[in-house]
């Protein structure tokens, strides 16, 4: 080595605070409470009280983008029990022509039409979905990128449920405050209540179930059991953003099942980085922005998701989020190669 | 008797758009869901050097031949080369190569029904009472060459069987020599070739839309699904029932069905049967 540059190489330790604070709850000092609470009380924050300081157009994008981000996690959730789908839209369309059908023929108010519509629908899709539960990684994809496209082929074709016009004229919510809080507080309980599930035993279950599916089933679970609660939780996300969709538009139709809701959202699940919910939101909440200034661009919106999704995969595999909460938590320096 | 030569020409058609399709994603396991995009971006590139550069109609087709092989060969370098092995990344991130290489057509304008190409051949025969006209038969009769063609590729020539050999077993083809990267690079271009021939003999019967590339990456993936993976007995057989599928629904309901068809082949064939009607590989691999 003499004579040469001596090699440096990254060296990535823990913050002092993060091992102090890790398993010992240091509550005893401010610092270390806030530590652990900042980076918690960022989004509660964020999305509760700051609605009011915004005009009623930027509240607007803020409701698109929750209901983006939480197709995002609904993505994410199915995702981490190994079940990876490419028609988050399927959920949307479905969870959104539940409640247009509630409202419109049984003329149910928008409080219950929501809730029933996100189950029924919900259950639906897991119905659908059963059959090839069996399936793995790209088959089980390639059926959930096909279906909601049959769904839309087939209103099309049989004309039901007002055919390509689809079903216009939908109560709204009574004013966007009603709206606005409805969808945040949707988003920070599935935020928050889906990194709680991922800790539990029951989370524990399902992340192996994508890691290795027959070690699973040696342990005598039934995978498939497993698989379907996962798909109907992860479901249940998706049609409420569905449901929603359909209030605050007073509209459904083929739109619901459009690519858009399929491949936003796992653009944003994998800008923010894959395996956290809270990256999801982290990537709804720059690219969804970002897609609604380039709304003016007409077609080119398209290209651009496209681009993106192709973009941070290749290129950040990682993700966002990833990034930022290493950033939070560890020191970085380079140290000689020895 | 029209139904019988129309679900023919039909099948030679979902045949002709599942080979290309079929010799990336299914032989050599190289995913290529941009396959929708390097087809229109055949059928808008001929129409482009014919209209707008004045060149001969026989030169663009060459040269989109061309243009399309090396737009594969830079999908697979840029894109794919650094996702290789995860079968899911590789299908999302080509996806959105598909996604943006069609809307962006859309962007410039390449809207509506006046963009279509012409047929390599003027004139018709007519069998049994049906006039069929000579791009039909000429797809037809491509159909069947372009099938045995890659039949014996694969199974005959080095490059063929190498292209089979890095689906299999991509590290035993590196001990004997087969340079993956190189030999899934060639396979890309050449599913893309295929895809962009198939768009010059079929556009013709139609316009160029944007929509169309979507309609053929579904029905390639059908042909494929239903066929089996990798199966060159599979896209014919394949072909013929989705084909005559369809041109029943069409005549029998309407064309709003047609597409209908090929997706519910899939979901069928996902369902019962996800390694398709005749493949051997991977059969293990797909479900728990």
């Amino acid at each position: 080595m003499e004579g040469k540059k001596a090699e440096l190489r990254k060296e990535r330790i823990d913050r002092g605070i993060k091992a102090r604070s890790d398993d010992i709850f240091a509550l005893n000092s401010w610092r270390e409470a806030l530590f652990l609470l900042g980076p918690r009380a960022v989004p509660v924050v964020g999305l509760l009280l700051v609605g009011p300081f915004f005009s009623p157009y930027m509240r607007e994008i803020l409701i698109s983008t929750a209901s983006y981000a939480l197709l995002a996690i609904s993505w994410e959730f199915m995702m981490t029990a190994g079940l990876t789908s490419l028609g988050q839209s399927l959920l949307f369309g479905v969870g959104a022509y539940f409640t247009g059908i509630l409202n419109y023929y049984l003329k149910f108010p928008w409080f219950l039409s929501i809730p029933v519509a996100t189950v029924t629908g919900s259950l639906l899709v897991t119905l659908l979905l059963v059959f090839v539960l069996r399936l793995r990684g790209v088959y089980f994809s390639m059926i959930t990128l096909v279906l909601p496209l049959m769904f839309m082929r087939l209103i099309e074709a049989t004309r039901i449920l007002g055919g390509t016009e689809g079903l216009t004229g939908l109560d709204a919510f009574p004013n966007q405050w009603v709206s606005y809080y409805l969808i945040m507080l949707a988003l920070l309980f599935a935020l928050f209540g889906f990194r709680r599930l991922q800790d539990s035993d029951y989370g524990l279950i399902l992340r192996a179930i994508k890691d290795d599916d027959r070690s699973v089933m040696n342990a005598g679970l039934n995978v498939y059991w497993y698989k379907a609660q996962a798909l109907f939780i992860g479901g249940c996300v998706g049609c409420f953003a569905g449901a929603f969709g359909t209030h605050y538009d007073m509209f459904c139709g083929m739109p619901g099942f459009a690519l858009d809701y399929s491949i936003m959202p796992i653009a944003c699940a994998l800008l923010g980085g894959g395996g956290t919910f809270a990256g999801s939101v982290v990537g709804a909440f720059i690219l969804v922005p970002l897609a609604e200034v380039l709304r003016a661009f007409g077609a080119l919106r398209i290209v651009f998701y496209g681009s993106f999704l192709t973009f941070s995969i290749v290129a950040l595999p990682e993700g966002l989020f990833h990034f930022l909460s290493r950033k939070y938590h560890q020191i970085e320096r380079y140290v000689e190669v020895r | 008797m029209g139904i019988l030569i129309y679900g023919f020409i039909n099948s030679a058609i979902l045949a002709l758009l599942a080979m290309g399709f079929n010799l990336t994603f299914g032989i050599s396991g190289v995913a290529n869901f941009a396959y929708g995009a390097i087809y229109i971006f055949a059928g808008f590139g001929v129409w482009i050097l014919i209209n707008l550069l004045g060149f001969n109609y026989w030169v663009s087709i060459g040269i989109a031949l061309l243009a399309s092989f090396l737009v594969g060969v830079i999908i697979f370098h840029v894109v794919i080369k650094r996702i290789k092995g995860m079968a899911l990344s590789e299908v999302i991130a080509t996806f959105g190569v598909g996604i943006a290489g069609m809307e962006i057509f859309r962007y410039f304008g390449f809207i509506g029904s006046k963009y279509g190409l012409p047929s390599l051949f003027s004139g018709g025969i007519t069998v049994g009472g049906v006039t069929i006209d000579s791009q039909r038969i000429t797809i037809g009769i491509m159909a069947v060459v372009l099938v045995i063609f890659v039949y014996f590729f694969t199974r005959y020539t080095k490059t063929g069987l190498a292209f089979r050999a890095i689906a299999q077993d991509e590290r035993t083809a590196l001990t004997f020599g087969i340079n993956s990267d190189k030999v899934g690079a060639i396979s890309m271009g050449f599913g893309s070739c295929l895809g962009a021939a198939s768009a010059i003999l079929i556009l013709p019967l139609g316009n160029i839309t944007v929509e169309g590339g979507y309609d053929v990456l579904l029905n390639a993936l059908a042909v494929c699904i239903v066929g089996g993976l990798g199966s060159s007995v599979g896209v014919l057989v394949a072909s013929a029932l989705i084909g005559y599928a369809q041109t029943f629904t069409a005549f029998y309901l309407e064309t709003h069905w047609m597409m209908l068809v090929s997706l519910i082949a899939i979901a069928l064939i996902l369902g019962i049967k996800p390694s398709g009607l005749f493949s051997q590989q991977k059969e293990l691999e797909e479900r728990v």
